[in-house]
């Protein structure tokens, strides 16, 4: 029998005596996206395994020590990766309001030599996905960006980007949901909240949820 | 509930801690919880406690508090200067305070952090499932903030039992803290470093810049060359040695963030976590590559010495 097509693909790697990186490939790819998330899932139901995170190409397991090794646990995510992904569930779609005011806007429409309105109109076209959850509490990654958004990360970072901040960065997009430090573009702001402290889980994304943005002239 | 200690002199950063919120990565927040896990244990298990039951991590500077009822405490991890009313006491042991007597740190001899063990563990909020304090949000353990004085500290179960003071863990099955070389598994992207980084990263000496916190620790030495395109962002561990672009390490620590798409050409392995947190700005340490059978032995070695403890 044949081995199965995608088993080669898969790269294993140690993060220390009780992680491991799989990664199953290594572009920004909606269908590669779902299949991390789908293995995330399914190493979840393993007893050797403790936490999964899933992020843009493939999942980073947090594994019992006393029962797997990078070596067994490895060879049960090839496996598990070889087979053929569930159809998967659309995840929840979120609308979010946007004001397009943000610090950056007027900057980066003259890099990218586009009007306000074609900035605007772009950014909200797409329904984006929510490729990966992390970094800070709530943040997630939002993509793909259009390509005539592209924008490299700003040079030097900010110090304090304001919660809220919509912005853009490569293939990105993605809401700052504390005050921390960012350097990605500013676009604009919103007022949902993206943490939620008084929640569990906190956040108000998860891994394959959907996000559509519209266009708002004031967040009151 | 009877109140326990009340804090007469906060310290420089105290907060309560525990084994974290590992299942919270998915949700972008740390796992947290004490920095130094050996020493966070073992002071628990001198008291009688869970190794899950929460502690008082001290940094640098102790606190000084004021036993407001008989309790059984145990002080470990970096030695601080520990005294009982104004003389010197042991550490890694479990000691008996009597309502009025004082417990305070005189000063550093050696490490970063100081953990002190209430019988029946410290009382907090409880965050996300867990008492650590994770100070970026305000969250978990004394209102999500270090403490300050005129805070009082409860135990958050009454003992049925009597409490047992002097028991003690010896010197030979500690953690070696003044060891400087810290064991590190290669990957996952070791090779994304030119040879001669991948040389320096487990050759040369680093420096513990001043951006060294519970979060990670900025690390000074050469530059880390690296080549390939950037990477799309991952999930992080502690104990990984993050390059950023402009080559310096970073590394993570107990409430990293929890994702990111820098290099990660090394990861310090669980057992030398401990050493690591006991680290300063301006400690040297190195990173010694070992295999996952090492890393097994070593992890082996400091949990038969927690066992030893946990039997009655």
């Amino acid at each position: 029998m044949p081995p199965p097509r995608s088993t080669h693909r898969v790269r294993i790697s140690p993060l220390g005596d009780t992680a491991l990186l799989a990664e199953l490939g290594s572009r920004l790819d909606t269908a590669l996206n779902t299949r991390a998330i789908a293995l995330a899932s399914a190493l979840r139901k393993r007893r050797d395994v403790r936490q999964v995170v899933a992020g843009y190409t493939g999942v980073t397991v947090h594994f019992d020590p006393e029962q797997a090794t990078v070596a067994s646990l490895g060879s049960a995510i090839k496996r598990l990766a070889a087979k053929r992904p569930k159809v998967e569930v659309p995840g929840r779609l979120h609308r979010i309001p946007v004001v397009y005011d943000g610090e950056d806007f007027d900057e980066v429409m003259r890099t990218l030599g586009i009007t306000r309105e074609q900035l605007i109109v772009t950014h909200t076209r797409p329904i984006y996905r929510v490729f990966l959850v992390g970094f800070v509490p709530g943040w997630a990654y939002l993509g793909p960006l259009p390509e005539e958004l592209y924008l490299p990360r700003q040079q030097t970072p900010r110090m304090q980007v304001p919660a809220g901040s919509v912005a853009i960065a490569a293939r990105q997009t993605g809401i700052y949901p504390l005050p921390t430090p960012g350097g990605w573009h500013l676009i604009g702001r919103t007022s949902v909240k993206l943490f939620l402290p008084n929640s569990d889980p906190p956040c108000l994304f998860r891994s394959g949820d959907r996000v559509k943005f519209f266009a708002v002239s004031s967040n009151a | 509930m009877r109140a326990a200690l009340r804090v007469v002199e906060p310290g420089l950063l105290t907060t309560i801690q525990d084994l974290g919120r590992p299942a919270a990565i998915a949700s972008g927040v740390p796992p947290g919880g004490a920095m130094d896990r050996f020493a966070h244990a073992a002071s628990n298990l001198l008291v009688g406690n869970d190794r899950s039951d929460a502690t008082i991590e001290c940094t640098i500077n102790g606190p000084q508090l004021v036993a407001e009822s008989p309790c059984l405490v145990a002080v470990t991890g970096g030695d601080l200067g520990l005294r009982v009313n104004g003389r010197e006491a042991p550490m890694w042991t479990g000691i008996f305070l009597a309502a009025g007597d004082r417990l305070s740190f005189a000063g550093r001899t050696f490490g970063a952090r100081a953990y002190v063990a209430l019988a029946g563990g410290v009382d907090g909020d409880r965050w996300l499932g867990s008492r650590s304090t994770y100070l970026l949000v305000g969250k978990g353990g004394m209102q999500g903030r270090p403490f300050k004085a005129g805070d009082v500290l409860h135990s958050a179960a009454d003992r049925a039992g009597p409490m047992v003071a002097g028991r003690q863990l010896p010197p030979a099955l500690r953690p070696e803290y003044t060891e400087r070389s810290i064991p590190a598994i290669g990957g996952p992207h070791l090779k994304r470093l030119d040879t001669a980084s991948r040389q320096a990263l487990f050759g040369v000496t680093f420096k513990l810049s001043n951006q060294a916190d519970r979060m990670g620790y900025r690390l000074e030495g050469p530059a880390l060359a690296q080549k390939g395109d950037e990477l799309l962002s991952f999930g992080l561990a502690a104990g990984a040695v993050q390059v950023v672009n402009s080559g310096q390490a970073i590394l993570l620590m107990a409430d990293h963030q929890t994702a990111g798409g820098y290099a990660v050409p090394a990861t310090v392995v669980s057992a030398g976590l401990p050493v690591a947190a006991q680290l300063l700005p301006g400690d040297e340490l190195q990173f010694r590559e070992v295999t996952e059978a090492k890393a097994r032995l070593m992890r082996q070695e400091l949990s038969a010495a927690l066992s030893a403890l946990a039997s009655p």
